[in-house]
């Protein structure tokens, strides 16, 4: 259970949520992105209350969580171009898969991928969205050296174009100006504002 | 993104395009539906005549049956792979993409199981003069089969046995749908106006295409994310 | 308009308190209506002309079923309720009201199957109206398996509310197509429940014996809801004091 959390999030700028396992940052996120409806309280986008402006915040998000969304019997191909709404064969398809390091794995069925491969392609979402506020829930987890230089160059990228990331880790980031918040794990917790 | 594409034709397009690729497993109901209908005459009578006049109702429990264990699968595999909750956050309307889901699991059972249905038809010497009312009757009342076993999918569908409990929770719903199927049939064999019927099975459809996406989209919602 | 009332209704804690005062008066007005009634009905209601002295069951049959279909829609609109309002207390309720409401339903069949035997010769008949209340057995079934089936307390209550409500659309459909279905295959002779033209006599008690059966609905409704309500809030702070109040009472009595 999460009490009394107060935070918010600028263009611009990477915010990492913090806290031990079950504090609730998952949670948090889920929340954020309406997948979950709070018991209390209120998300305000650009100054209005969510009820207003549903639409145009849900069109501006970008959420990865802990399970890919990738559908196995479908290429990884078919997957990104369904998920970002491109036609088939699209060349930022193609392009984006080149840069996760899987060039000609566009037409291998994902089940044939192993984790650590499906995982770079769902993280090839990145570089096709077009959403201005990322929620990234461990988008660290089971990457190799290699794949965290990956994201943290992608969220440079996204943020120094105006974007915003909320991100979920245990692990501290090798990055400069990332704002932390901290979950602390009871449920009589005092979360303090970054 | 496009609105359109997040709507009724992108995952009616998916979900055939994802069921193509697993035939195997998609085809199973109409061949347990075929294959069950032979149990009958083995189990009771092979006499021609008892087979007649039982054959409307085998025929309809049998397609009930096939539609209860293919609804199982509906949303599973988006809730075990984080699709669904893609789905929940997508800003447009969720009972399009259900709307479009649901079509095309009817599209996978409903609509081979009326096409498999005169052979069943013939395996229970249902008179001839009754195949084309149970395939019209088969083709509404499959479509409002799935519409409702997508309801019990969406409850059950974050649960370990979910299927059991599908079966439990829809089987109630489907008794309307099972009385004026399986008249439509009857009527038609005792030379009335099958159309009376039918019609009623075509307002239920109507019915269940506007109120049950409504359902299953406050059921996924308020359930599925934990 | 000012409705703290209403929310107020929704505390658990209002609930407990407004009961324990008034529940002895509903226990004793619940004893009074059903033992008038199975006496009269039963004792001094005159014998029916074809059926003899086994129509009398009906003093059971009838009420048992007005209960068991309004207590699914009060069920029902109990998780309307939860889930408009996201009242907890309306959640107990819907979640108490369905065993009290299967029960009911089976009580009905059970006393219907008694009915049949003596008038028609078997226990079970294919009539439109026990047709429909086992249907509404099995749909009584699918809330209760529900409730139980989630890990979330909370997932299991929305899910519940909502298959409630799904049933309470389709019960008019139910009933509306068994009666259909019924009179297309009549079998001749059986009509079950034609009981239009009665004579006041048998109606008297028959009216006693259904707000006997409401009274004892609520009662039942209203206990079962308490429990709920100590099991749900066991952690706070009256309901220790309460169980402290009680063990000092006990030991009072022992020394």
């Amino acid at each position: 259970m999460i009490n009394d959390a107060c935070l918010t999030l600028n263009d611009g700028e990477i915010l990492q949520i913090e806290g031990p396992n079950g504090s609730g940052k998952t949670t948090l996120l889920r929340i954020l992105t309406t997948a979950l409806q709070p018991s209390g309280g209120e998300i305000l986008y650009q100054g209005q209350i969510l009820s207003e402006c549903r639409f145009d915040y849900l069109s501006n998000i970008l959420f990865l969580g802990h399970q890919s969304a990738l559908k196995l019997t479908l290429t990884a191909e078919e997957n990104l171009s369904w998920i970002t709404s491109e036609l088939p064969g699209s060349i930022s398809v193609l392009n984006a898969l080149e840069r996760v390091g899987l060039r000609g794995y566009s037409d291998i069925p994902c089940h044939s991928l192993s984790a650590g491969q499906q995982r770079r392609v769902a993280l090839a979402r990145l570089l096709l969205s077009n959403a201005k506020i990322w929620f990234l829930d461990e988008p660290f987890a089971a990457l190799d050296g290699q794949g965290v230089k990956f994201v943290e160059q992608c969220m440079e990228r996204h943020v120094n174009g105006g974007g915003a990331v909320m991100l979920t880790t245990h692990q501290p980031i090798g990055m400069e100006s990332v704002r932390r918040y901290s979950l602390v794990d009871s449920s009589d917790g005092e979360a303090l504002d970054a | 993104m496009p609105e359109s594409n997040r709507g009724f034709s992108a995952y009616f397009r998916r979900d055939l395009l994802l069921a193509y690729r697993r035939r195997g497993e998609v085809a199973s109901p109409v061949i347990f539906f075929v294959m069950v209908a032979t149990l009958i005459p083995l189990g009771v009578t092979p006499e021609p005549d008892s087979l007649k006049e039982m054959a409307p109702g085998i025929i309809w429990v049998m397609a009930l049956l096939a539609t209860l264990l293919s609804a199982e699968g509906l949303f599973v595999s988006d809730y075990k792979d984080g699709s669904l909750e893609q789905l929940l956050i997508s800003p447009n309307l969720l009972v399009m993409p259900i709307f479009g889901k649901v079509t095309a699991h009817w599209i996978t059972t409903g609509l081979p199981l009326t096409l498999a249905s005169p052979l069943i038809a013939l395996m229970l010497s249902l008179p001839s003069v009754a195949y084309l009312p149970m395939m019209a009757g088969l083709a509404l009342g499959t479509g409002c089969l799935s519409f409702l076993a997508a309801i019990g999918a969406a409850l059950t569908v974050s649960l370990q046995k979910g299927s059991l409990l599908l079966t439990l929770i829809v089987m109630p719903l489907y008794m309307p749908v099972i009385i004026f199927g399986s008249a439509v049939v009857q009527y038609s064999i005792d030379g009335m106006a099958w159309s009376g019927p039918l019609a009623i099975l075509g307002a239920m459809l109507t019915a269940a295409i506007a109120l049950c996406p409504l359902a299953i989209a406050a059921v996924l919602r308020l359930t599925t994310i934990n | 308009m000012n409705w703290t009332w209403f929310y107020r209704m929704g505390s658990p804690l209002w609930f407990y308190q407004s009961t324990s005062r008034w529940l002895p008066l509903l226990s004793l007005i619940t004893l009074a209506l059903l033992t008038a009634g199975l006496a009269w009905g039963l004792g001094f209601a005159p014998e029916d002309a074809k059926q003899g002295n086994s129509f009398r069951i009906i003093y059971l049959h009838v009420p048992a079923s007005f209960l068991a279909l309004a207590g699914y829609f009060l069920m029902a609109i109990a998780g309307a309720i939860g889930l408009i309002w996201k009242m907890k207390l309306s959640y107990i309720v819907m979640k108490c009201a369905a065993p009290i409401g299967a029960a009911l339903t089976f009580l009905a069949l059970f006393t219907g199957a008694v009915w049949g035997k003596p008038t028609w010769g078997s226990y079970w008949v294919w009539d439109a109206r026990i047709t429909s209340m086992l249907i509404l057995l099995f749909l009584y079934f699918g809330v209760l398996a529900l409730q139980y089936a989630f890990n979330s307390q909370e997932a299991g209550n929305k899910a519940s509310a909502v298959l409630a409500l799904v049933g309470t659309v389709n019960i008019p459909i139910i009933y509306k197509s068994v009666d259909w279905w019924f009179t297309l295959h009549q079998p001749s002779t059986i009509k079950l429940t034609s009981a239009p033209s009665m004579h006041p006599d048998m109606f008297q008690p028959l009216l006693v014996m259904i707000l006997g059966f409401y009274c004892f609905y609520a009662l039942a409704l209203i206990l079962a809801v308490r429990v709920e309500i100590l099991k749900r809030e066991s952690k706070t702070a009256w309901v220790r004091e309460l169980v402290e109040q009680l063990g000092r009472q006990k030991m009072g009595v022992k020394q």
